[in-house]
């Protein structure tokens, strides 16, 4: 295909978004403006819980450029941020985060006033005059703790969630060994270089509102923002920016939103709010924070006879829009790629006074990764049995496909596992690599004194959650190709993409075709761009819409050239008869022309070579990989430094394989920063200590190793046209997995690792007692 | 992250620069040169001077000069001034190597030395170099112009023996002799970031053992400072694996460290005494490349 020069699907061609990214001509939120805006600053909590007392703006509201400063009774009429509509929970909505805090502040950097002002440094002075008398309440820290009072009749524990399957207990009863393993995974999330940003406007002109600085789910918000707002849909539009990073924290409703919103509507002004560093790290959402009691049980030859596992979900201090997902997805992805007969999930869904969590990058999946195959590896030394073989006698079989995970709860829905030939990527990635080679290269240096080891993650991801996206496509007389879809770019490629699918079904370049997303006022639907689904669901819209544009042209050019419709072909904008391509032929610019409402003849349908197709699936796609990670450890310092990496990855059908590379690549090195480096620590009194870059640290280029990349395409889904899977997520999965193994066998103690991340004074500590225990 | 309002001040002598010190001193007045401490710590409101006093069009403060057998560096000389050795003999590789650890690239075309110095940082590489090599610092005020040695210099965390009216024009760094050999080893976690401990070694051979050891620790205590066990251990001994393991066991127990919520007490001994041994490895390293 590749040898193609017409074909575009599955080329490394080159980003159609990239020229005014690297020539500094993007317009990211803050470059966002308009004529007589205000800025908003947030007044936030100090205090990680508390009664509020008092509230004093009278100083602030007296300083010079100050217009207007709201607290909670400002703004009573409107209800908490809401959850998304696909995920309400009764049980859960007592737990929604108010606008601004209402009697109680429950983290520090909740929101308890907003100040509008002339310009941001004004607002920002008038902010620090804003007087909050708090009376501190006792703070909750960690999951771990005894559950206390959220409010009055709601505890801090919100739910208590079962998932599971067969009989967990006759599989612990009938086991030949049983593996316990107590196992934590550290708060972390994405900290995109570009922050939070929303620019309320209100044209009254026209009675719409605007929310400039939308991402990743614009419909999905604006849908949200009628109810709360009380808009019609066609009165209330979200738009996109060039977006400086989502990493599924970006792009979701908050408090910050829903008051330029209002402000802007109240105060008849614009107002702009942009997200300063330190409030991202304390207020954008985070993720990760789990303490998992994991139990396998296995027969004799190591096969998994069941996983039973109760564990602690942090989910801060509020229930932001995605309810109780993330908890959901780490239940449904614990028994990953392996045959496990019998399942039993218990997950403790509580509130703590630190930042509220949501999704980031495979939210569920990295904590579920790492709790299962930390107990794939423990069963290897129990066993004798090589960890890459135990893995093979569980992993479900190609021929099992598409194999059933059905839960006994009835409101879980069952996943049904699309296609896959896991241990046919398992091969393929363990030669790639030269893994028996370098099991014996590491065992002689390990003999030689060095603290050097490997390890593997294996994992399933899920995408393409349905149910239907559609896009828009017409040609001008120029031949020019729009695309509209309701879809978004958080820099991952996502107009290259379509135009790639486009061009391939309608029989253009690619570069003539203009990818339209994120502005709800051009098209009434959109998925956006979230658990990756975009390439996948809007990917096979745009396929079906190309597809029905190809048709019109074909009849019209059919007509034309006085040639039977199956006879023509269209290559770079031109059709033409298959058989003569360089004879009589028409540009697509001609039949748009011929087709254009003003050329319009009686009986000859609707004007315009354009088409709208939709894309609609009940179930999910299931990607799937494997990481394998050599590190060596610095005896002296606990330092890790990762030697090499391997994301090998099946993506069902590799739209644009240099693009999926780089989603694998950056995500693989967001890994390691969960895996090594990044953690929202907060002390005994709920105070955030990663506050700053100086004290969250994101690896640099200098930590980053040169990542190896595997792509296949063995198992493309059968779901949709063009076997699509999805990318986004399958480098950061695995990550924290390979790693916990690699330094487990570096340090001569494949179980010793059973908390993430791996800071340099964890390793150290774990050296000290791997020595304590040989000596 | 934006700074509170104030008055900003750009004087271009010296004479000028010190009497509106004078003036602005009671009002938190401050000195701004290469702003890489001061401008976050305005932007998060930590600090709130009303007046700066700008010194980077200040004459003759960007001088970089050998002055007899002392090096003489101006309050405007960059940290990215040291990346190429500015003084022949072992002092100009010992500074480039060292200026490498400091931030970042563009931090180092805009951070000073002397500002290093003032901002007193503990985990500051120049801070650790002007107690270990023996600085002398210039202060000017109106009241006159003093000198002050390093070991009086510093005197706890951000807090420095300059007056709040002196500017401190210049930091003397006297040349050691030229078969001085030197060591340098930090640890930070990630590029660019400020050490959790580093250690400054220096050393002469005599009759092929140690004289004029040097030790110092940064970024361990609240100000860096010179370890005298661990020196006494060096002192006299022949260099290799033995002295230097004596002397990085010395440094690491005669440590008080800082604690954080990231970082024990037992942490920082364990990477003083690592840091110590690889300094005074990479000193005896030196020795071998000089074919001593
Ligand atoms: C991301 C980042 C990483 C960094 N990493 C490191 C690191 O690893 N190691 C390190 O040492 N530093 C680091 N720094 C700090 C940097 O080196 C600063 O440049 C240095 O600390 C201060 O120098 P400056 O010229 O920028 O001083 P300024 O920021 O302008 O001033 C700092 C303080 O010193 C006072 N001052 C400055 N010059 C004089 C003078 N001549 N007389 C009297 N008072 C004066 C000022 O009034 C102010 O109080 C980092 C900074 C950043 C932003």
């Amino acid at each position: 295909m590749a040898a193609d020069k017409t074909a575009y699907l599955g080329r490394s061609v080159q980003r159609l978004e990239d020229p005014p990214l690297v020539t500094g001509q993007a317009r990211f939120a803050a470059d966002i403006n308009f004529p007589n805006q205000l800025h908003m600053r947030m007044v936030r909590s100090s205090y990680a819980h508390g009664e509020i007392v008092s509230i004093d703006t009278s100083e602030a509201q007296a300083m010079p450029g100050v217009v207007a400063i709201w607290t909670a009774i400002d703004i009573a009429d409107i209800g908490p941020v809401d959850f998304r509509a696909d995920r309400a929970a009764e049980a859960l909505k007592p737990y929604r985060q108010p606008v601004l805090a209402k009697g109680r502040v429950r983290y520090v950097g909740d929101p308890v006033a907003a100040v509008f002002a002339e310009d941001p440094y004004l607002a920002e002075d008038a902010a620090e005059a804003v007087v909050i008398e708090i009376e501190e309440l006792p703070v909750i820290v960690s999951a771990d703790d005894p559950p206390g009072e959220f409010a009055a009749g709601h505890g801090t524990e919100a739910a208590v969630m079962h998932h599971g399957y067969g009989d967990i207990d006759a599989a612990f009863a009938n086991a030949d060994t049983v593996i316990e393993l107590d196992l934590r995974t550290g708060r972390h999330s994405g900290v995109p270089m570009e922050t939070r940003g929303a620019i309320g406007r209100y044209d009254a002109a026209n009675d719409i509102l605007e929310l400039h600085g939308a991402a990743k789910v614009p419909h999905r918000n604006q849908e949200t923002l009628v109810k709360m707002l009380g808009r019609d849909a066609s009165r209330m539009h979200l738009h996109e920016c060039h977006v400086g990073g989502g990493f599924g924290i970006r792009g979701e409703l908050y408090p910050e939103d829903i008051l330029v919103l209002l402000a802007a509507m109240r105060l008849g002004r614009p107002v702009k709010w942009i997200e300063d560093r330190q409030e991202h790290l304390m207020c954008a959402n985070q993720g990760r924070e789990q303490h998992h009691l994991a139990r396998v049980a296995v027969d004799a030859e190591g096969r998994i006879l069941g996983i039973d596992d109760e564990f602690f979900h942090d989910q801060g201090a509020y229930i932001r829009t995605h309810g109780s997902n993330v908890a959901n997805r780490t239940m449904c992805t614990i028994t990953g790629p392996y045959r496990v007969p019998a399942f039993r999930a218990v997950c403790h869904f509580r509130l703590t006074n630190k930042t509220p969590c949501a999704t980031y990058r495979a939210p569920g999946r990295y904590e579920s990764t790492f709790v299962r195959e930390r107990l794939i590896d423990a069963i290897a030394p129990e066993l004798g049995i090589d960890p890459i073989e135990v893995r093979k006698r569980n992993l479900i079989a190609a021929a099992e496909m598409p194999y059933t995970i059905a839960f006994d709860e009835p409101h879980v829905s069952d996943m049904v596992l699309d296609s896959g030939d896991y241990a046919g990527l398992l091969d393929k990635a363990v030669a790639a690599f030269g893994w028996q080679a370098l099991k014996v290269e590491l065992a002689r240096r390990r003999a030689d004194g060095e603290l050097v080891g490997a390890g593997i993650g294996m994992f399933i991801e899920e995408g393409g959650r349905g149910p239907t996206d559609g896009a828009r496509i017409a040609v001008d007389i120029n031949g020019e190709v729009e695309v509209i879809t309701g879809g978004a770019s958080l820099g991952q490629g996502f107009e290259t993409a379509m135009a790639q699918i486009c061009a391939e079904a309608l029989g253009v370049d690619y570069r003539r075709v203009r990818v339209i997303h994120g502005h709800t006022d051009l098209i009434p639907y959109g998925i956006g761009a979230h658990a990756t689904r975009a390439t996948v669901m809007t990917g096979s819209a745009v396929d079906v819409a190309a597809k029905m544009v190809r048709e019109i042209a074909i009849d019209a050019a059919a007509e034309m050239l006085q040639t039977p419709a199956d006879g023509l072909d269209i290559n770079d904008g031109t059709v033409a008869r298959r058989n003569d391509p360089a004879g009589p032929a028409v540009t697509l610019g001609e039949i748009a022309r011929r087709l254009a409402p003003d050329a319009a003849k009686p009986g000859q349908g609707d004007p315009g070579l354009a088409a709208e197709g939709f894309f609609t699936t009940t179930d999910t796609v299931f990607p799937y990989g494997v990481h394998l990670a050599v590190v060596r450890i610095d005896r002296g310092t606990g330092a890790v430094a990762v030697e090499r990496f391997m994301v090998a990855y099946d993506v069902g059908r590799a739209v644009n394989p240099m693009m999926i590379e780089g989603q694998l690549v950056g995500g693989c090195i967001q890994g390691l920063g969960g895996a090594l480096y990044e953690e929202f620590v907060y002390d005994e009194e709920g105070q955030p200590m990663a506050v700053t870059l100086a004290d969250y640290l994101v690896p640099t280029l200098r930590e980053a190793p040169d990542i190896e990349v595997l792509i296949t395409e063995d198992a493309p889904s059968p779901l949709n046209p063009l076997g699509l899977k999805s990318a986004g997520e399958g480098g950061i999965n695995g990550v924290g997995a390979a790693i916990a193994g690699a330094i487990g066998e570096a340090i001569g103690d494949p179980g010793a690792v059973r908390r993430l991340p791996l800071t340099p004074a964890r390793v150290m500590d774990l050296l000290r007692r791997a020595d304590a225990g040989s000596s | 992250m934006k700074p509170a309002a104030f008055s900003y001040h750009a004087p271009e002598t010296i004479a000028e620069a010190v009497a509106i010190l004078a003036e602005v001193a009671p009002e938190d007045g401050r000195v701004l040169a290469g702003g890489q401490s001061l401008v976050p710590t305005m932007a998060f409101r930590l600090a709130r001077p009303a007046h700066l006093v700008d010194i980077n069009g200040v004459e003759g403060l960007d001088r970089l000069v050998l002055d007899g057998d002392e090096l003489s560096i101006g309050a405007c000389v960059r940290h990215a001034a040291f990346h190429r050795p500015v003084v022949e003999g072992c002092l100009g590789p010992l500074l480039s190597s060292v200026a490498r650890h400091i931030g970042h690239y563009p931090i180092r075309q805009r951070g000073t030395f002397c500002g290093s110095l003032a901002q007193a940082d503990p985990a500051s590489e120049w801070c650790l170099a002007a107690v270990t090599l023996g600085a002398t610092m210039t202060a000017m005020s109106v009241r006159g112009s003093r000198q002050i040695r390093a070991r009086d210099f510093f005197e706890g965390i951000m807090t420095t023996a300059l007056a709040d009216d002196e500017l401190l024009t210049e930091a003397r760094l006297a040349i050691p002799p030229s078969d001085t050999r030197f060591g340098f080893a930090e640890f930070n976690r990630v590029a660019g970031g400020f050490a959790i401990a580093m250690v400054l070694a220096a050393f002469r051979l005599e009759d092929g053992v140690i004289t004029e050891p040097r030790l110092g620790v940064g970024g361990v205590e609240e100000r860096p400072r010179r370890i005298a066990e661990a020196e006494a251990a060096l002192e006299g001994r022949a260099p290799g694996a033995e002295a230097f393991r004596a002397a990085a066991d010395a440094a690491a127990g005669a440590v008080d460290p800082m604690e954080d919520i990231n970082t024990s007490a037992g942490y920082r001994r364990d990477l003083v005494a690592t840091l110590a041994f690889r300094a005074l490895e990479q000193a005896g390293r030196a020795l071998e490349q000089a074919g001593a």
